[in-house]
């Protein structure tokens, strides 16, 4: 039977097991649209095309498959640029289906024209213009294989409305085949023998690991490696939840927030694994002087990572997943005759004295709320039972820093790109995932206004997501640098001018609570939780709280600035 | 810092070059010639890339050609023996008693003349190099009017040995 172009795609979506996608209609996409109501494929309604995105991207980091976003030509696509390269800077599997104007139009300045192929190239993977309805199925199965394949990442597909329109017979391809296209997922035994070698020989080993670990479903190896071998873990902070947070041989984040012990760990190890890292400049600090002393061994599916920022030693190039099932049959073997506990108990021991020596740690003056507590408390309180999304600056890294990631795809936060307005449209998308869990984003009050439209999204589409609002009235983070490094001249970070949160979201139908007191921090949270509704709970907190440790950018990881 | 001849064969999908190209703009890398058109086999194209770096910058440069979806093979022929060619065109004033010299310096480095009119001539220059970095020079003192080069175009050679 033949079928239009937008009837095949929602025969496809169906095919890849896309279950729901956001979006937001408009003229180039309306013929989608029409057929939407006859297709087993939910949507959801969002207020902008950022939420869309970013909510589509949540699905995916929250569920381990691929988001899907569907947005019209023009201004609908350009707003989704932003989430894209979010996807992108942190390798997250979306699928992006843009409107385009009929193709007699293309390149004519036509009413909502524009060249997003062209404005996105740098920021997908990969992406299509489907100028023939002859390639549509073939092209919407590679979006998807690529997609979530190789080093996954958020892949476009621009739909003239002539295309969409057109019909031909439904076929949708079983099997891709690209002869550009075929990433490496087996590593090169010879090499993970080397690292085996390298471990027996190792005094002071070092996991670092990275988002890698938790695209590929890594954590159960890695988990395996570092507590039979006795290696202590630290990780970025894509990294958290794939090694448990509760564990002891876990040294919380690296890097410019990262934790003392986990930094001096980096500056003191011999011998340095890093698992679906990539090196970046937020972790490293002052390159030359990272892991001075370390062999580097480097587990990467993307070649690109490997060799780009710092030298290695020993790279493999393949899925995390891959390499640390290998090295771990490798091990195995040995765990019998070689006593790897007793051969890492001193560095165990120097690693864990610097926890106790410089913990994570703040000054509770007993009267002003700490963000810090007030994450704990939510740690508490939850069990570390709950979804975390974060928005960006120093909410973020108060969130990965007094929060215990104990399970995989528990923290979405973005990592690469750190785009303020994330946070709550991907917890929306979570919740959409998971709607009897907890959802919960913890916020900035300057970064929750970037998206803070999707509130009529959640409410009606009853997503019960909860968001935290440390509130300080600053842009934080940026005025914790002008503090430290600007000489207080706190221009335009001031965010006195507010809206009344709780107001706010009693106009869109949620549950607002304000919390001015110590006191009431805990208790707030606990009927937050409770409540079948989104939630906003507004929380004053101290106002020019820092974030500590802190690597001042481009010093060396051991030059941290300690409460 | 050195110069790298990279022979890049590509899927011949539109906005292929744009990609290309655009990884090298978008990530600082230092282009010099970019020489593409269509192999025989149907539907694959053939770039030619001379790029500038060191060694650490050439390789990021391989990867991450590697890495775009269209790319099928990417070779540094400058690690292996290889030749490589430019057409140049060029158009210099030649009055008179010029003329006979410009056409001794054609004749030793064996080009040829492509147009003439009576205070120029045309010279079509194909070669390596170093071949077309003298005769340009050699050009030059005539008044080169235009120029008009191809860049690189490049492939390895059949036997690999060294003499």
């Amino acid at each position: 039977m033949k079928l239009t172009g937008a009837q095949i795609l929602l025969k496809c979506l169906e095919e890849e097991g896309v279950d729901v996608m956001f979006g937001f209609p408009g003229g180039a996409v309306i013929d989608i649209y029409d057929e939407i109501p006859n297709s087993k494929v939910e949507h959801i309604l969002v207020r902008h095309e950022q939420g869309a995105i970013h909510a589509a991207d949540g699905y995916a980091r929250a569920t381990g498959g691929v988001g899907v976003c569907l947005v019209t030509s023009g201004p609908g696509a350009t707003n989704t640029v932003t989430g894209i390269a979010t996807a992108y800077a942190d390798s997250i599997p979306v699928v992006i289906f843009t409107g385009q104007v009929p193709r007699p139009l293309i390149g004519n300045d036509a009413f909502q024209e524009v060249d997003i192929v062209g404005i996105t190239r740098p920021c997908t993977k990969h992406n299509y213009l489907v100028q023939d309805i002859k390639d549509l199925q073939t092209i919407i199965k590679q979006a998807f294989y690529l997609a979530r394949s190789g080093r996954p990442g958020p892949v476009l597909v621009d739909l003239p409305k002539d295309v969409q329109q057109q019909t031909i017979e439904f076929d949708y391809p079983k099997e891709v085949s690209m002869r550009s296209y075929n990433p490496t997922k087996e590593p090169h035994i010879g090499q993970v023998r080397k690292v085996a070698k390298l471990l027996k020989k190792a005094k002071k080993p070092l996991f670092y690991t990275g988002g890698g670990v938790i695209t590929s479903a890594a954590h159960e190896e890695l988990t395996w490696l570092g507590q039979k071998l006795n290696i202590p873990v630290t990780s970025t902070l894509m990294g958290l939840g794939a090694f448990p947070g509760d564990d002891g041989l876990f040294l919380g984040m690296l890097g410019m927030h990262g934790t003392y012990a986990a930094n001096m760990a980096v500056n003191n190890c011999d011998l340095l694994l890093a698992v679906g890292a990539r090196f970046d400049d937020r972790v490293t600090g002052r390159v030359d002087s990272f892991a001075p002393g370390a062999t580097i061994v480097h587990i990467d599916v993307d070649p690109t990572s490997i060799q780009k920022n710092v030298s290695v030693h020993v790279p493999i190039v393949a899925d995390c997943k891959s390499a640390l099932a290998a090295l771990k049959k490798e091990t195995e073997a040995t765990l019998g005759d070689f006593d790897w506990a007793g051969a890492h108990k001193e560095w165990v021991d120097e690693v864990q004295g610097w926890s106790a020596e410089h913990p994570l740690t703040y000054k509770d003056d007993g009267k002003s709320i700490k963000p810090q507590y007030v994450v704990e408390k939510i740690y508490e309180i939850t069990k570390g039972d709950a979804i975390i999304a974060t928005e960006v600056g120093q909410n973020q890294m108060w969130a990965a820093q007094f929060y215990k990631y104990t399970r995989p795809n528990t923290l979405l936060t973005s990592g690469g790109l750190g785009t303020m307005g994330y946070g709550f449209p991907a917890a929306m998308g979570a919740q959409r995932a998971f709607p009897d869990k907890l959802v919960i984003d913890i916020a900035g009050d300057g970064s929750i206004q970037m998206c803070i439209q999707e509130m009529m999204t959640v409410v009606c589409n009853k997503l019960p997501v909860k968001i935290i609002i440390l509130n300080n009235g600053y842009l934080g983070m940026v005025r914790q640098w002008q503090e430290l490094f600007y000489e207080k001249n706190y221009c335009s970070t001031c965010m006195d001018a507010q809206p009344d949160f709780v107001k706010l979201a009693e106009a869109y139908g949620a549950v607002g609570f304000r919390v001015t007191e110590k006191k009431d921090v805990e208790k707030t949270l606990r009927e937050a939780f409770k409540v079948d509704k989104p939630v906003i709970v507004d929380i004053r907190v101290e106002k020019e709280e820092n974030v500590y440790p802190m690597v001042p950018a481009g010093a060396s990881l051991t030059e941290m600035l300690l409460v | 810092m050195s110069k790298h001849t990279l022979s890049v064969m590509v899927e011949n999908e539109p906005g292929v070059l744009s990609r290309v190209a655009g990884l090298f703009s978008g990530r600082g890398f230092n282009i010099m010639s970019l020489n593409v058109a269509p192999t025989l086999e149907k539907g694959v194209s053939l770039m030619t890339i001379v790029a500038e770096g060191d060694d650490a910058i050439i390789e990021q440069i391989v990867k991450q050609l590697r890495k775009l979806i269209p790319t099928i093979k990417v070779k540094d022929l400058t690690e292996l023996k290889s030749v490589e060619r430019e057409m140049v065109l060029v158009k210099v004033n030649a009055e008179d008693s010029k003329r006979a010299e410009i056409l001794r310096i054609v004749d030793i480095f064996r080009c040829k003349v492509v147009d003439v009119s009576a205070d120029e001539l045309t010279i079509e220059i194909t070669g390596d190099q170093g071949k077309i970095g003298a005769i340009v020079n050699l050009l030059t003192r005539f008044g080169i009017k235009e120029i008009a080069r191809t860049g690189n175009v490049a492939m390895q050679r059949s036997m690999q040995i060294d003499l």
